[in-house]
């Protein structure tokens, strides 16, 4: 009997370690089914990318290519961010070749050039006129490129900026330059806190796309950054402690009650019920805080990213169609790139679906569309005017070894970004010091630079 | 003579006629393969998904491949088990998952035991509120997470600091300030209708006459209740806290939705999910998980073994 319950707990055990382990290779079982399109003329295109907004609008139009391209079927695998990651990176990295057209990241872009694993769409783009390439934000442009050779095209991209709550702020009788510096921004944000109202809320859930995504920036606009020019990680640095320091005596003095549990969405719920009066995150929340169900719409105004010792703090993002090079339709695959990348896009999108629709921080022409100026015309101008100043080439003091703003494009990063940022969680809920906490990540840091030192 | 008997001995059999036995014994054998071949897409079916899997992630454990560095695959002898067990990471993830355990399934038993004894009597309405206590286990952990971070945890538009600040109170920010007490109210809240269920069968198999002649014999409600109702209920409490016990070991979705690991709340279970869908390190990812099964194991048979004795002394109680 005692025999049999020890199989019992050893089963019970085994089942664990199956579950773990297929949940850990779910991306790589499914790279069975290549396509076999090309039979005959006609051709199906297996496209994957990220459940937003955006990407839900092209799987809608995606008849509108269809009608225009017979014999083409475009069959879109749309899944969460993690997902997405997971399976195309599995898929892209084996070469299986299960999708034709797959939506990466700013981040995963340069990095996946270098490997190889993508074909450089470069000399096709620049040869079509009509595509206009150089239309492309110079900056998105930068951060999709590896070599001097552009891997990806944007889809949509996105900055950070400064939104505030301009009632909240007259009636306080502060005023918020276009510009304005950090300290401007605590100091008015500590003036407008009261105990129903937050001055300033700022994601501080632990997580490198969460709480690292603004700290990164404030850390790179006070001096600091993640690592020097030779990989050397510069974590334990003054520059951080007095960024991270600052982040915490802000969120201290007049920040949300809770940062652990606020992010992007819990941030964007308290703008718009009135618990917080300022707001640093993504420019892509504008046009949800002047949605027509918004109660705040309206009653916003639009800043830069604040700054310290740099010009412009704003982030980079985009996401971006890419063809991997294990592809058996290469040329299909470009053709419908280029019509979802394409100025006729824009348009299509905004006169079938509307102008708030419009895939934003692509294209430049986009911001001189009458309708989507008329349609965004309280944020468009200041989104166009910080995408096009960042540097992601060189976005703090000095000068780093990548490009790229509110990341490192090194794959390690999304690790050592998550257990830094439960380091300085653990500093933000004074469960540590901030010593403990930068000299922790300072090593984390350090042997993933190692990694990359020539 | 001897032929004629229906049991015969094996010796007896075998000095008379050795054909017939050999025969007999082949049809037993067949029935018994045919009983078997019964059973054996079952059979098929749990190694295809238990060992074969399980053997995978040995395999996996002692590889050193990164997701991340595809090309850069190769055979890594124990560096994965060197690295898990050196990095740090462990011991206060076993600390996490066992204090998490033994706060909430403690908190379920006793919440449990206390609305089972409610609900053990007479009352109208006692179906519907039976059902309404029996809800937050029927709902999806990663559900109830979100109904606690959003409308109870929160500090703008939770009910718990709406409740403090009509008192007056300062507002908790509960997944800065209190991760491990945040995990555990939600654990708590999802498991004391599992301990109620149970321990309300055990209540309700209790015999009346028992009470009824305590009754008589002058006990009061007190004594009745400690010295002949939580006895009878011991074996149940010990099923609720072994079954409660195997299913908090692996809880993952408070802890992804509401405190990111922070706070000493990293269970195994999330760090797992940390190595393997952060870090993309299948490697490592699998050397945790070889690790943990052979921590639940050691945990399991321990307590299967006390579990085991107390139903054997159960028996004569």
């Amino acid at each position: 009997m005692l025999a049999n319950k020890r199989m019992l707990a050893l089963g019970t055990g085994a089942v664990a370690v199956a579950m773990t382990v297929t949940a850990c290779s779910s991306g790589a079982v499914q790279s069975g089914n290549g396509s076999t399109g090309g039979a005959g003329g006609a051709v199906t295109l297996k496209v994957a990318t990220v459940n937003n907004g955006q990407m839900k609008d092209m799987e809608k139009l995606k008849t509108e290519y269809e009608s225009a391209n017979p014999g083409v079927t475009v069959n879109f695998q749309v899944m969460e961010e993690g997902d997405l990651r997971a399976a195309v990176t599995a898929d892209v990295a084996s070469g299986a070749g299960q999708y034709d057209i797959v939506t990466i990241g700013a981040y995963e872009t340069p990095q996946w050039g270098a490997n190889g694993w993508l074909v450089d769409l470069t000399p096709d783009l620049q040869a079509d006129s009509s595509y206009d390439v150089n239309d492309l934000l110079p900056p998105v442009r930068d951060v999709n490129s590896y070599d001097g050779k552009l891997f990806a095209v944007p889809f949509y991209g996105e900055s950070s900026i400064l939104m505030y709550n301009k009632e909240v702020m007259d009636k306080a009788g502060v005023t918020i330059p276009q510009n304005p510096t950090w300290q401007q921004v605590a100091d008015a944000a500590k003036k407008v806190n009261t105990a129903d109202m937050a001055g300033i809320c700022m994601r501080g859930k632990p997580g490198w796309g969460d709480l690292f995504a603004p700290l990164t920036t404030v850390v790179q606009t006070f001096g600091g950054n993640w690592y020097d020019s030779n990989w050397k990680a510069t974590v334990d640095t003054p520059e951080w402690k007095e960024a991270v320091g600052f982040y915490k005596k802000m969120l201290d003095e007049s920040g949300e009650k809770d940062p652990v549990s606020y992010s992007f969405n819990e941030c964007l719920t308290a703008l718009k019920e009135g618990k917080a009066a300022m707001w640093a995150d993504a420019s892509v929340a504008a046009s949800m805080l002047e949605a027509a169900d918004s109660p705040v719409k309206g009653k916003m105004g639009y800043a830069h990213m604040p700054v310290d010792k740099t010009k412009e703090s704003g982030w980079l993002w985009s996401w971006n169609l890419a063809i991997p090079t294990s592809t058996k339709q290469k040329d299909a695959a470009l053709k419908f790139v280029k019509w979802a990348t394409s100025k006729d896009y824009i348009k299509l999108v905004g006169n079938k679906i509307g102008w708030s629709n419009v895939p934003p921080g692509s294209r430049t022409s986009t911001y001189s569309i009458p309708e989507y100026k008329e349609a965004a015309k309280a944020y468009a101008p200041i989104t166009l005017d910080v995408m096009s100043s960042v540097n992601p080439k060189q976005p703090g003091v000095n000068p780093q070894p990548w490009v790229g703003i509110q990341y490192v494009s090194i794959p390690e990063f999304q690790d050592v970004g998550n257990q830094c940022a439960q380091l300085v969680a653990d500093y933000l809920a004074n469960r540590g010091t901030i010593d403990d906490a930068l000299s922790k990540c300072q090593s984390v840091a350090q042997a993933a630079g190692d990694k990359h030192k020539k | 003579m001897t032929a004629t008997t229906t049991t015969p001995q094996p010796a007896e059999l075998e000095d008379v006629k050795a054909a017939t036995a050999t025969d007999k014994r082949r049809v037993q054998k067949k029935e018994l393969w045919r009983n078997r071949s019964l059973l054996l897409p079952a059979v098929i079916f749990l190694i295809l998904l238990t060992q074969i899997p399980f053997l995978t992630t040995i395999g996996f454990s002692l590889t050193k491949w990164n997701l991340l560095y595809p090309n850069d695959r190769a055979f890594a002898g124990f560096d994965n088990y060197t690295s898990a067990l050196t990095s740090g990471d462990l011991w206060p993830s076993i600390r996490a998952t066992v204090l998490i355990t033994a706060f909430s399934v403690t908190l379920a038993v006793l919440f449990g035991l206390l609305f089972a004894v409610l609900l053990d009597r007479q009352f109208r309405g006692r179906a519907l509120a039976r059902t309404l206590m029996i809800t937050p286990f029927l709902i999806m952990p990663a559900a109830a997470s979100l109904i606690w971070k959003y409308s109870m945890f929160d500090t703008n538009i939770g009910m718990i600091n709406w409740v403090l600040q009509s008192l007056h109170l300062p507002v908790v920010a509960w997944s800065t300030e209190h991760p491990m007490a945040t995990v555990v109210i939600v654990l708590t809240w999802q498991f004391t209708p599992f301990m109620m269920l149970i321990l309300l069968a055990g209540l309700q198999g209790q015999d009346k006459g028992i009470l009824e002649a305590a009754q008589v014999d002058g006990a009061g409600a007190w004594r009745t209740f400690t010295w002949i109702t939580l006895p009878h209920l011991r074996m149940y409490v010990e099923i609720g806290v072994l079954l409660g016990s195997v299913i908090i070991l692996q809880v993952f979705d408070p802890i992804a939705i509401l405190t990111k690991g922070t706070g000493g709340t990293k269970t195994l279970a999330y760090l797992l999910y940390e190595r393997a869908f952060i870090g993309l390190d299948v490697g490592q990812a699998a050397a945790y998980g070889v690790v943990t099964v052979i921590l639940t194991i050691i945990v399991a048979t321990i307590a299967l073994k006390s579990v085991f004795k107390v139903f054997m002394a159960g028996g004569s109680r």
